[in-house]
């Protein structure tokens, strides 16, 4: 799906290594096919063990009621909806990758956004649990769809933030599963093309829709592609803005702010290509994929993630400033007292959250740290613990000292199955992600094949010699070989 | 359904660069181009069969004001005539407070549109079986299937195939089309199987 028909010699390789269309083929697709590894064995019991342990703690909740989370009548709003939101954040990455980065023509997407877009899906999931569980009597989570009923019918109130979820976070996945299924297709008809066993060439049969590679096929692909990208940047931007709308639009004070949407936005796209580096540094060495997820590629997305951190600490910065010069004595003690009040009892929380999310990524304006692994590893993990402060901040500290302070509620700390349901999500996500590098090419095998004749090491270092000689003829050649 | 059966000339290519001139010739030459089948979007090789643009958009844009009328229109039904709940004293016909409900029907509306025409016209879904005319044409192939009529010279395709660069030349029966099918079990052709 390469829009890109010249690309200058000076630009980096995205394709290390002699590769042609074949060796693709085989890089990629090869670890589907042979016998899964002791380590994804290791990894995958214990992804399944803490999703059956989240299955324990949602049992007890479902059970026994939200009384079994230490959520009380001033924070109601706890672990829970801070975990939906940083899960929500961690899915913006896969659709930003996939949508964003090929309306603006970027090459590198190609090398990443499969992986992302699953990781978009499985996040959107994890997250999905928390509102719907959190709903207590969960077997009446149907009445949010606005369906003819014998209430009268009472339709649900189009007006209200948490309705605008219902519909953002469901179209967000409905659309995200499309765009990454039909961007699996063909890559799936090659894994059946190749396939040895009756049983792989059955089940890929049925999961690539008896694709074949046609002309005509791959041009409506490529319009398919285009436009689900155009309409998933709008998405992706809508659904954080949604999503901040649940606090932007209520009246409690560290909630109330007009600069939450592209302040969510900007943390969602920041944790989720944290996400996507912690999850990648790992699958490009397990699976031995270093020539086609390379430095470039982890370079690129920390410059992505220096950004969004320092959008990111604008707006903090931004929301302090405006808490004070807004004068309204409710909002400037949530902001002083309960945030910025190291000595306060979450004061802490709002310094684990300066620090990891605005100080610590500055370490990557700097190119050597931006192309270390060991660093990137540790900063990607330290973004999303940050991010997830960043959550709990806004969500317990606006609320645990509330209007009246005979009920405010001192100190707040999660029982064991509200940890659980977390951790629980955590086994959903990495069950999903395991079973993902197993069975599906991690990498837009296609894709690939698409860029390699501009992007390739071995390519371009072809190319160099006749752009040296003769940049007239180069360009000719360039410009013949994209029509 | 299962197309009629039909003699194919099959060449495959193993570079895109060779492959446009080749297809322009085979054009020029007043041989029929059934398909060429590649395994990535190659881009140009629409235009250079002579395949007209999709209209795909088109459609992924009724899909999508489908999406925005509905969602409007039903819940200014909803809160202005069906059940005008009062909140707060507000307006009933709240327009901006619809807008992120619109907004996401729209989008849904024409992703899940446009898929379903997508699958549609290419006739993609699950147990649907068609011929492939090289097994790497998903793989490094470019799969050329020329479609031979009575007065085409078979030899004569072949040899033009090879010269214009064609690493693998072959004759096909095939039917074109498709049926339901599973690849797991062996290539044969459908009316063969059912025994017509």
């Amino acid at each position: 799906m390469s829009l890109l028909k010249y690309e200058s010699q000076l630009r980096e390789p995205l394709v290390d290594g002699e590769k042609n269309y074949h060796q693709v083929t085989e890089d990629i697709i090869s670890p589907i096919e042979m016998k899964p590894t002791r380590l994804w064995y290791i990894g995958f019991y214990i992804s399944v063990g803490l999703l059956l342990f989240g299955a324990y703690s949602v049992y007890r909740e479902v059970t026994y009621g939200i009384g079994q989370w230490n959520l009380n009548k001033t924070i109601g709003w706890g672990w829970d909806i801070t975990n939906f939101v940083w899960w929500v954040g961690i899915g913006h990455a896969g659709t930003l990758i996939s949508a964003i980065l090929l309306l603006f023509r970027q090459g590198w997407r190609t090398g990443v956004n499969r992986a992302a877009e699953a990781m978009t899906i499985f996040a959107v999931m994890c997250a999905g649990q928390f509102p719907i569980w959190h709903m207590g009597r969960v077997w009446m989570a149907f009445f949010v769809l606005p369906y003819p009923n014998s209430r009268g019918p009472l339709w649900v109130n189009f007006n209200s933030p948490l309705l605008w979820d219902v519909f953002a976070i469901s179209t967000y996945f409905t659309v995200s599963l499309l765009f990454w299924y039909s961007g699996l297709l063909p890559d799936l008809a090659t894994v059946r093309d190749r396939a040895k066993t009756k049983l792989r060439k059955l089940l890929y049969g049925v999961a690539s829709f008896g694709w074949t590679g046609s002309t005509k096929h791959w041009q409506r692909h490529e319009s398919l592609s285009l436009v689900l990208a155009g309409l998933s940047t709008p998405l992706v931007l809508s659904v954080h803005t949604i999503v901040s709308f649940d606090f932007a639009t209520s009246v409690v004070p560290g909630w109330h702010t007009t600069i939450f949407p592209p302040y969510f936005v900007a943390g969602a796209i920041f944790s989720g290509f944290a996400m996507v580096q912690t999850l990648l540094i790992v699958v490009r060495k397990v699976m031995g994929l270093q020539d086609y997820i390379t430095l470039g590629h982890i370079e690129a997305m920390n410059k992505v993630i220096v950004l969004t951190g320092s959008i990111v600490g604008c707006a903090y910065l931004t929301e302090l400033f405006i808490a004070w010069y807004g004068q309204n004595p409710y909002e400037w003690y949530a902001f002083s007292q309960n945030r910025a009040n190291l000595f306060s009892p979450y004061g802490w929380s709002y310094w684990l959250m300066m620090f990891c999310n605005v100080v610590s990524p500055q370490l990557f304006w700097s190119r050597k740290l931006r192309r270390n692994i060991t660093v990137t590893f540790f900063m990607s993990v330290v973004v999303n613990i940050g991010m997830w402060y960043e959550r709990f901040v806004i969500i317990v500290t606006s609320i645990y000292r509330d209007f009246l302070p005979s009920s405010w509620s001192t100190y707040y700390s999660p029982s064991i199955w509200e940890i659980g349901f977390y951790l629980g999500t955590f086994g959903l996500f990495f069950t999903c992600f395991f079973l993902f590098a197993k069975y599906f090419p991690v990498i837009a095998v296609a894709e690939i094949k698409s860029i390699l004749k501009t992007s390739g090491e071995n390519y371009k270092a072809k190319m160099t010699d006749i752009e040296k000689s003769d940049s007239e003829k180069f360009y000719v050649e360039e410009v013949e070989h994209a029509h | 359904m299962a197309g009629g059966i039909k003699k194919f000339v099959v060449g495959s290519f193993d570079d895109e660069a060779v492959l446009f001139p080749a297809v322009k010739n085979v054009r020029k030459a007043g041989y029929k181009i059934h398909d060429v089948y590649t395994p990535f979007p190659v881009h140009g090789l629409d235009h250079a069969m002579g395949l007209r643009e999709t209209s795909l958009h088109t459609a992924g844009f009724i899909y999508a004001i489908t999406g925005t009328t509905t969602a409007l229109s039903f819940m200014s039904w909803v809160f202005t005539k069906d059940w005008p709940l009062n909140i707060g004293g507000k307006p009933h016909f709240a327009i901006p407070a619809w807008i992120p409900i619109t907004f996401e029907l729209t989008v849904l509306f024409s992703a899940v549109g446009m898929v379903l025409t997508f699958c549609y016209l290419c006739q993609l879904s699950p147990f649907v079986k068609k011929h492939h005319f090289h097994a790497r044409a998903t793989d490094d192939l470019f799969v050329m299937a020329v479609e031979c009529t009575d007065k085409t010279n078979e030899a004569d395709l072949q040899s033009f195939l090879q010269k214009s660069g064609a690493k693998e030349v072959n004759v096909q029966v095939a039917e074109t089309g498709w049926w339901i099918g599973r690849y797991d079990r062996e290539q044969k052709l459908y009316r063969e199987e059912k025994g017509y």
